[in-house]
């Protein structure tokens, strides 16, 4: 049920649960992939297949943050694709037999929101300066500024909560499904959790993405050109 | 019935119920959502990124309110405060 509760072995007196060591082993997995394919990089149009991989998933990453904020992707990348690259990962390893994922536990997705809430602040004031970021608590009117503070909260918690809920729950109708019914359904309702999976890593990502470019731009009142959209202003809460 | 009992009786009935309730309002909104991002995609198919993106974060948000229900019929189940807190009263 909760991989929190599932103490693996004993470090020094100090237990390591399930989702500390398979946090870990989606980051060695991460980490160890990416060095192994960044070693023998090509320039030209003769490239290894992982190393085409990889540039997908980095092109399509940048082509996804440019257009949620409008603006250059470098200084997010490192960031948000982190996060996307972190959660994808650890819930497509779910359908590894035995694999706990530790987007599953809430300790691991308060982590996550916690690191976006911290962020938020970091790049806006980066962007527009202490003050200027400051004074967007009192937008529109500083009635406002409860109703703003408390949406920051609020939508933090949804971040982790949204998560937690929809990993925890497709790794628990699949065990409950492998109690009860033969191996088709259970494999069924494994597929449809690759797909959940990948849409929550997507939507943590993009959610993150959304929240910080609202705090890192400016808020004139800028008439937009022609057949451009205004940026996309972000729902408190949710 | 005992306390034990009760609390036991009362939290797997309304545990139901939230989830029953609670995934109605969620599951029509959503359903609304997806057939006008279909009729939209329809009518521009230059703009499916966009409306698909804008999509799945509005689907996010509805459906965070569905998660809570699930998590709060999660916690009467699994780890429910009153169960623990009787169960302690009768030394189990």
């Amino acid at each position: 049920m909760n991989p929190d509760q599932v103490v693996l072995w004993y470090l020094h007196g100090v237990p390591v649960n399930a989702t500390v060591f398979f946090t870990w082993v989606v980051m060695v997995f991460l980490v160890v992939g990416s060095w192994l394919v960044t070693r023998r990089l090509s320039h030209g149009p003769e490239m290894g297949r992982w190393q085409n991989l990889l540039e997908v998933v980095v092109t399509g990453m940048r082509d996804q943050i440019r257009q949620v904020t409008r603006q250059d992707p470098g200084d997010y990348l490192p960031f948000v694709g982190t996060l996307f690259l972190f959660i994808a990962v650890s819930n497509l390893l779910a359908v590894v037999p035995g694999f706990h994922p530790p987007t599953g536990s809430l300790s691991t997705t308060a982590a996550l929101a916690m690191a976006v809430f911290v962020a938020v602040p970091v790049f806006g004031v980066a962007r527009q300066g202490l003050w200027a970021y400051l004074a967007q608590y009192l937008k529109p009117t500083p009635f406002m500024l409860p109703f703003n503070v408390i949406g920051e909260l609020s939508r933090t918690l949804a971040l982790a909560v949204r998560l937690y809920g929809n990993i925890m729950s497709g790794v628990v109708i699949g065990a409950i499904l492998l109690g009860v019914a033969p191996f088709f359904f259970p494999v069924l309702m494994q597929l449809l959790g690759l797909l959940t999976g990948l849409i929550q890593a997507y939507i943590f990502a993009v959610l993150a993405m959304v929240y910080i470019a609202s705090a890192a731009t400016a808020h004139r009142r800028t008439v937009a050109k022609e057949g451009e959209a205004p940026a996309p202003r972000p729902s408190q809460g949710g | 019935m005992d306390n034990l009992g009760l609390v036991a009786a009362v939290s797997i009935a309304v545990s139901g119920l939230t989830i029953a309730v609670g995934s109605i309002g969620p599951a029509l909104g959503e359903g609304r959502a997806v057939a006008q991002a279909l009729g939209a995609i329809a009518q521009q198919p230059d703009e499916a990124n966009t409306i698909t993106r804008t999509l799945f974060v509005g689907l996010a948000m509805v459906e965070s309110t569905a998660i809570y229900c699930f998590v709060v019929a999660m916690i009467l189940i699994f780890a429910n405060p009153f169960w623990d807190y009787f169960l302690s009263r009768a030394g189990g």
